[in-house]
């Protein structure tokens, strides 16, 4: 069973903070499949068209009829350990640091035998369900899992260096206006974040969830993501003791380019959506790379809420998808920016939500507040990259996957016309 | 000794006190909030150009944006529908003199701190009257709540039926353009009109009637408290924008020393 994590003691101000230091990054091209269904929490492997033979490790032709049409399907996860070994020196930092590293061999259900992580609840030979993660690294890998959840078991070592688990960390939800803060601060709190810190812009306005983010003990500090002096100064109160930040800030109106006939709002969609991600980046980032490595309340994550229309233009919400679009260029920057420190960075892209009012005239299904905090705690309780929350999100991710084109040609129908 | 080398002279002695009545432009500092469907106001931001680095390395600089209305500002003819047909309605247009003049302060500084939807009216504007005085022509009128002492929440004092504070009622907007052809009205409150002005009629009543006269506002004023009923001079000059509806700036009064 493994031990429960204690809430970490305050930081020895005279120690050094640890340096993050990462496991192997390079795979070959075919590999970097099972990281995309790792960074959406599924476990593929290759099966041959032609022969039907499951491939380990990934390649680019069969191991048993050298076809190349190998395409990747998702795994049952269940398995036996057959074979294992506590690994006790390496000549890789990442594992020195972390002796003695248990790792084995899995016979899965499916046919081949896979090299994985072996978590601690993991009994000899015995039955185990493999789950791909995603490690500091950004790769993903297997990991072997007792076949039924243990007590605790999200706090092994393993578990905690292959997610940004909420639990005991502190976090910072940027914007104590938005329609989902309220349920993100609930969400976290009941995964066991330690503190909830909201930037609040404009405190001479008033708004409605300030009453419940109050009572349930989030922290509310001032700051607005398109003043950049509040954005740096709240980085130089808070910055070392963020964890995890979640990005709710969003400005959103409908309309495309003809129907609105200025750049007013636009302009407001790009501060707050666009440089408003930027802003938050170049305050917060560095402060919280550094502190990768930093215990059991290491910075881990940094989460944007995306709109799905960020994929496909989607109107009538033409010109904020392009701002969503620009974030979400923005986001896989930041990816490869964080990547050397191992700090993760998730999107959750949804649909229309339920709370946002501009949302009213359009038809069900929303996502509510309830379901995206659902998912972003879920998220980073995995350790994911890419988060689909919702029905409209979801199909839209399939569409865009089968062929963007097609999906640009269905999401710009100009109506039947006389 | 010429009259402005006196002024001058008097200014550098003290005699003449010049009395700032401007708030800072601060990124934090409300702006009027319109219905979320509608253009907004922008509020003020500044950012870095560079700052003795990098970016340039032995000045510091920043870009700024804001809007023609954010922070104390001047409020011209061009920006009420009333006034756009006006001749000379842009603040570029406005002759110059316009911008120094004297200027009359009613203290309505109780009622409002009593009734924050407090009402100048045409019988208050009478009472001050009768004891400072027939408000000259050609006079800004300030109407001093104190409003400007309101920090945070409590300045634009947004409710679910909108804005509480005070302002004038349409009659005595009217009676201080038709009766005594003032120059402009300012207020210590975001606007000319009450925070609930849109329910007059005609709605916002003080921009309406103003402007259509093609006369002046200036809002977001402080200090007020610092000027004497009457006697004092102001220099309001907004920046020349080329067919701007207004424009911050800085607002000073001079205050002869007695």
């Amino acid at each position: 069973m493994t031990h429960p994590l204690s809430p970490p003691p305050r930081k020895d101000p005279q120690k050094r903070s640890v340096s993050p230091t990462r496991p192997p990054e390079v795979r070959s091209r075919a590999a970097l499949h099972l990281t995309a269904a790792a960074a959406e929490g599924r476990f593929a492997l290759q099966r041959c068209a032609d022969c039907g033979k499951v491939q380990y490790p990934p390649r680019d032709a069969c191991s048993a009829c050298l076809s190349t049409d190998l395409p990747w399907q998702d795994m049952a996860p269940g398995g036996t350990l057959i074979a294992e070994t506590t690994v006790q020196t390496s000549p890789r930092l990442y594992f020195r640091e972390r002796m003695p590293w248990r790792a084995g061999t899995v016979q899965l259900d499916d046919g081949p035998t896979v090299l994985a992580h072996i978590h601690g609840d993991v009994a000899r030979h015995a039955r185990v369900r493999i789950t791909a993660r995603l490690d500091q690294s950004g790769q993903g890998v297997l990991v072997a899992l007792p076949e039924t959840d243990t007590p605790n078991m999200e706090d092994d070592p393993l578990m905690r260096a292959l997610s940004a688990d909420p639990k005991h960390r502190r976090v910072l939800i940027t914007d104590a206006r938005s329609a989902q803060a309220s349920a993100l601060a609930r969400a976290l709190q009941k995964a066991g974040a330690a503190i909830i810190f909201a930037g609040e812009p404009e405190s001479w306005r008033p708004y409605p969830q300030r009453a419940e983010l109050e009572a349930l003990g989030v922290q509310i500090l001032p700051m607005d993501v398109t003043d950049t002096a509040s954005v740096q100064k709240l980085a130089g109160e808070i910055g070392g003791k963020t964890d995890i930040l979640i990005n709710t800030a969003r400005f959103l109106r409908p309309g495309g380019v003809l129907d609105r006939g200025d750049t007013g709002f636009a302009r407001d969609e790009l501060e707050v959506n666009y440089l408003g991600l930027m802003r938050l980046a170049q305050a917060f980032g560095p402060g919280m790379c550094a502190r990768a490595a930093d215990g059991v309340n290491a910075a881990a994550a940094w989460v944007n809420l995306l709109s799905v229309g960020a994929l496909s233009n989607a109107r009538p919400f033409g010109a904020y998808s392009a701002s969503q679009a620009g974030a979400y260029s923005l986001s896989q920057s930041l990816r490869a920016e964080f990547r050397p420190s191992g700090l993760r960075v998730m999107n959750v892209f949804f649909g229309p939500t339920e709370e946002d009012d501009w949302y009213q005239p359009l038809p069900p299904p929303r996502v509510t507040a309830y379901a995206l905090a659902r998912s972003v705690v879920d998220g980073l309780q995995r350790g994911l990259e890419d988060v689909w929350c919702g029905d409209i999100a979801q199909d839209l991710r399939d569409r865009f996957r089968r062929d963007p084109k097609v999906l640009e040609r269905e999401m710009t129908l100009g109506g039947e016309g006389a | 000794m010429s009259t402005l080398t006196d002024f001058a002279t008097r200014i550098a002695s003290g005699e003449i006190r010049v009395v700032d009545l401007t708030h800072t432009l601060d990124p934090d500092f409300p702006v009027i909030i319109l219905p979320p469907e509608f253009g907004q106001c922008a509020r003020f931001r500044m950012e870095e150009i560079s700052a003795y680095d990098h970016r340039g390395p032995a000045w510091k600089w920043h870009n700024i944006t804001m809007s023609e209305h954010t922070g104390t500002h001047f409020d011209a003819p061009a920006h009420w529908i009333s006034g756009r047909d006006l001749p000379r309605a842009a603040v570029d247009e406005i002759d110059p003199a316009d911008f120094i003049g004297p200027v009359c302060v009613i203290d309505c500084s109780d009622g409002a701190a009593e009734d924050e939807d407090f009402e100048l009216t045409v019988p208050l504007i009478e009472g001050w009257e009768a004891v400072h005085g027939r408000i000259p022509a050609g006079a800004w009128v300030l109407m001093r709540t104190d409003w400007s002492k309101r920090r945070g929440a409590a300045y634009l004092n947004m409710r679910e039926d909108g804005p509480h504070s005070p302002g004038p009622t349409p009659e005595a907007i009217r009676f201080l353009i038709d009766q005594r052809d003032i120059r402009g009205f300012g207020v210590e409150t975001v606007g000319t009109d009450a925070g609930q002005g849109s329910h007059y009629t005609p709605p916002y009543p003080a921009h309406y009637y103003l402007h259509g006269a093609g006369r002046y506002g200036l809002q977001c004023l402080s200090d007020l408290d610092q000027l004497p009923p009457t006697g004092a001079v102001l220099i309001a000059a907004p920046l020349k924008i080329k067919n701007g509806t207004g424009s911050p700036l800085r607002v000073l009064a001079l205050v002869e020393e007695t």
